[in-house]
């Protein structure tokens, strides 16, 4: 890939970007005339915790679509690592036990799909849509239906703490964007990832360690599930088997929207900022404007819709051009 | 003598070897099943209980007869068991509107074959990766279950859907001529129909198709929407055996069809793949759940264990590639 390409590609990127903060602040102004709770600091904490927790899962997910892969097990992830967190937590009731059986659980999961992705060559979506239904049994067998809740007041610090009246997870927020930002960006590893999106052929042929990236990327994909299903755990104070599984849509959609292309090789850990916003501004509107809840996966469906449509027709309008 | 005596014995070997190739894994999985919970669990091979394997896995081989096709055309549709709920949702609220069970079968056909539209055309016109427009459709069907029932059962539906699934036709019980009718269907669909053979080109080379001037998109679009039929169809029988529609009823059972279609011997990639494999990998998933029931296994466990077996199913398909 050459520099060129690089340049041409980050000042697009930035213009893409560019109008998606523009429908941000659409939805924001349009809010806060439809709704006199919208604009309140409250509020808007409240939106950028939430948009936070879908970042941390949507952050990794986007380095597996870089690589024109999927990782559909991503929320069932997170569900069984904060089941298995918990419980860790209240046996032995040390945080950083906890935090520790979580973020393992998460990593081991995406080590798994990464295996089954490389060494046995499973399509990703059906290796990690496989995946999602063994862990989602894995969490219901693990819980028996109990519920575990109530952690340590040091614990629930990650989750529903603040700093000088910002909530962590806001700062986990920006301190993953600027890890992210310059995995991708200025690492060597993280422009293979975009090479091997871009044209898998060319990276191996161009001595790319192909399989091992894509192992790296799954694992870290399952890491930061792991890690924003401690996050979670400790804003929830509890946990139960189907905790993760209204996740997978938003994730998947924030991606998309962000400018992730499921094609590969296009798409930025920023703009997967900016989608998990959009999409926590519209299910915090429908909130506030007393939308039943019955209606977020119809609407987060409908995004992911739009988001592929998106994709589809940008691809389409650069192909015209070349 | 002793060369000559190990050269026999390794024809013989590769001979058995080579026979054991031409069987299908799928059957091998389904014996190995059938022995091994013979072996262990003294109510399984009983007439009576091997009938309700039958009727149980009718259902999910209304889903996967389809899925079947999906698959062979190079496609995915995890939107199947959400739009199954959304028909059964939709069937169950007729039938308490006093709609009649043809008008409520009827509109359960009807949002079955929408949803079906719309994922065609996603996926043939708009060029979508079937995986994630069946996502988004998964979501709005799922959506629209829950928003119809505000998350509650639906019940009182009267008692003519419950003799659809006690009742008989000719002798046979009316699952059970659902599951042969529904296969034939399909069967003659898949083999003896110029759309039949548009379904395994799609998957093989769909260019050529549109180079020799057929309407490749119209018989693309077909394919989702005969799944979605189906599914409204396969609505009927679901209601019946739950007397009920649940907003959650048949979620996750796209995920049990398309095992049934991957362990029957159907790639995901070449177009390549046998309808009545199928049948049989719906019969493992179906003997691997009864079994595991009898056994006291969780039924969270059991869907474990069918992740298991789709994993045993593709190594030995893809050990058997590379020999």
């Amino acid at each position: 890939m050459n520099v060129l390409d690089l340049r041409h590609r980050a000042s697009t990127g930035a213009i893409a970007l560019g109008y998606r903060l523009i429908v941000v602040i659409a939805i924001g102004v349009a809010l806060s005339f439809a709704s006199d709770a919208f604009l309140t600091p409250t509020n808007i904490l409240n939106v950028l915790r939430q948009a936070a927790l879908l970042f941390l899962i949507a952050s990794g997910l986007t380095l597996v679509i870089l690589t024109a892969g999927l990782d559909l097990s991503v929320a069932a992830n997170l569900g069984l690592a904060a089941c298995v967190a918990a419980s860790a937590l209240k046996a032995t009731g040390s945080p950083v036990v906890g935090v520790l059986t979580g973020i393992a659980c998460g990593v081991g999961v995406g080590f798994a799909n990464g295996l089954l992705v490389t060494a046995l060559r499973l399509p990703p979506f059906i290796a990690t849509y496989g995946m999602l239904w063994v862990l989602h049994g894995l969490s219901y067998y693990y819980m028996a239906g109990e519920t575990i809740y109530g952690f340590s007041p040091g614990f629930r610090e990650i989750g529903s703490g603040y700093l000088v009246g910002v909530p962590i997870p806001i700062y986990l927020m920006f301190v993953f964007l600027a890890i992210g930002w310059f995995f991708t960006q200025r690492t060597t590893w993280g422009q293979e990832i975009y090479a091997i999106g871009a044209n898998p052929v060319a990276a191996r042929l161009s001595g790319i360690p192909v399989q091992r990236r894509l192992l790296l990327v799954y694992t870290l994909s399952g890491g930061m599930a792991g890690l924003a299903a401690l996050v979670y755990l400790a804003r929830l104070n509890s946990a139960e088997a189907d905790i993760g599984e209204p996740l997978l849509l938003p994730a998947i959609a924030a991606c998309l929207i962000g400018g992730a292309s499921l094609f590969g090789g296009v798409g930025t850990i920023s703009g997967t900022l900016i989608g998990a916003l959009i999409l926590t501004l519209v299910l915090n509107g429908m909130n506030l404007l007393e939308v039943s809840a019955n209606w977020q996966p119809f609407v987060t469906g409908a995004i992911v819709l739009a988001g592929v449509g998106i994709d589809m027709l940008t691809r389409r309008r650069a192909e015209e051009k070349h | 003598m002793h060369d000559a005596m190990a050269s026999i014995a390794d024809a013989r070997g590769q001979n058995f070897a080579a026979r054991l190739r031409g069987v299908p894994g799928v059957a091998i999985i389904l014996v190995l099943l059938v022995v091994v919970f013979g072996l262990t669990s003294r109510h399984f091979a009983s007439e009576a209980n091997l009938l309700n394997v039958a009727m149980q896995t009718t259902i999910l081989l209304m889903i996967a007869l389809p899925m079947t096709l999906v698959i062979l055309s190079e496609g995915l549709d995890i939107s199947l068991g959400a739009v199954l709920t959304l028909c059964n949702v939709v069937l169950a609220l007729m039938l308490v509107r006093g709609a009649g069970l043809a008008g409520a079968l009827a509109a359960s056909l009807v949002v079955g074959g929408a949803f079906g539209l719309a994922n065609g055309a996603l996926v043939s016109l708009a060029k979508m990766p079937p995986f994630v427009a069946t996502l988004g459709t998964l979501g709005i069907a799922q959506g629209l279950a829950l928003v119809l029932t505000d998350g509650q059962s639906v019940v009182g539906l009267g008692d003519a859907i419950e003799s659809i699934a006690s009742g008989r036709v000719l002798g046979v019980p009316i699952p059970l001529a659902f599951a042969i009718g529904s296969y034939g269907l399909t069967h003659w669909l898949l083999y003896h129909t110029r759309f039949g053979t548009y379904v395994f080109a799609i998957g093989g080379n769909r260019e050529a198709l549109v180079l020799a001037g057929v309407r490749v998109n119209l018989h693309h679009i077909g394919i989702y929407v005969f799944a979605g039929l189906m599914a409204g169809l396969a609505a009927l029988l679901l209601t019946a055996r739950m007397s009920s529609g649940h907003p959650t009823a048949a979620i996750g059972m796209e995920f049990d069809a398309i095992v049934a279609v991957a362990v029957g011997g159907t790639s995901f990639e070449r177009g390549e793949g046998w309808l009545f494999g199928t049948v049989l990998g719906v019969l493992a998933v179906g003997v691997l759940r009864n079994g595991l029931n009898l056994l006291g296994v969780p039924s969270s466990l059991q869907v474990v264990s069918i992740g298991v077996l789709v994993m045993v199913a593709l190594l030995i398909d893809g050990f058997r590639k590379r020999r």
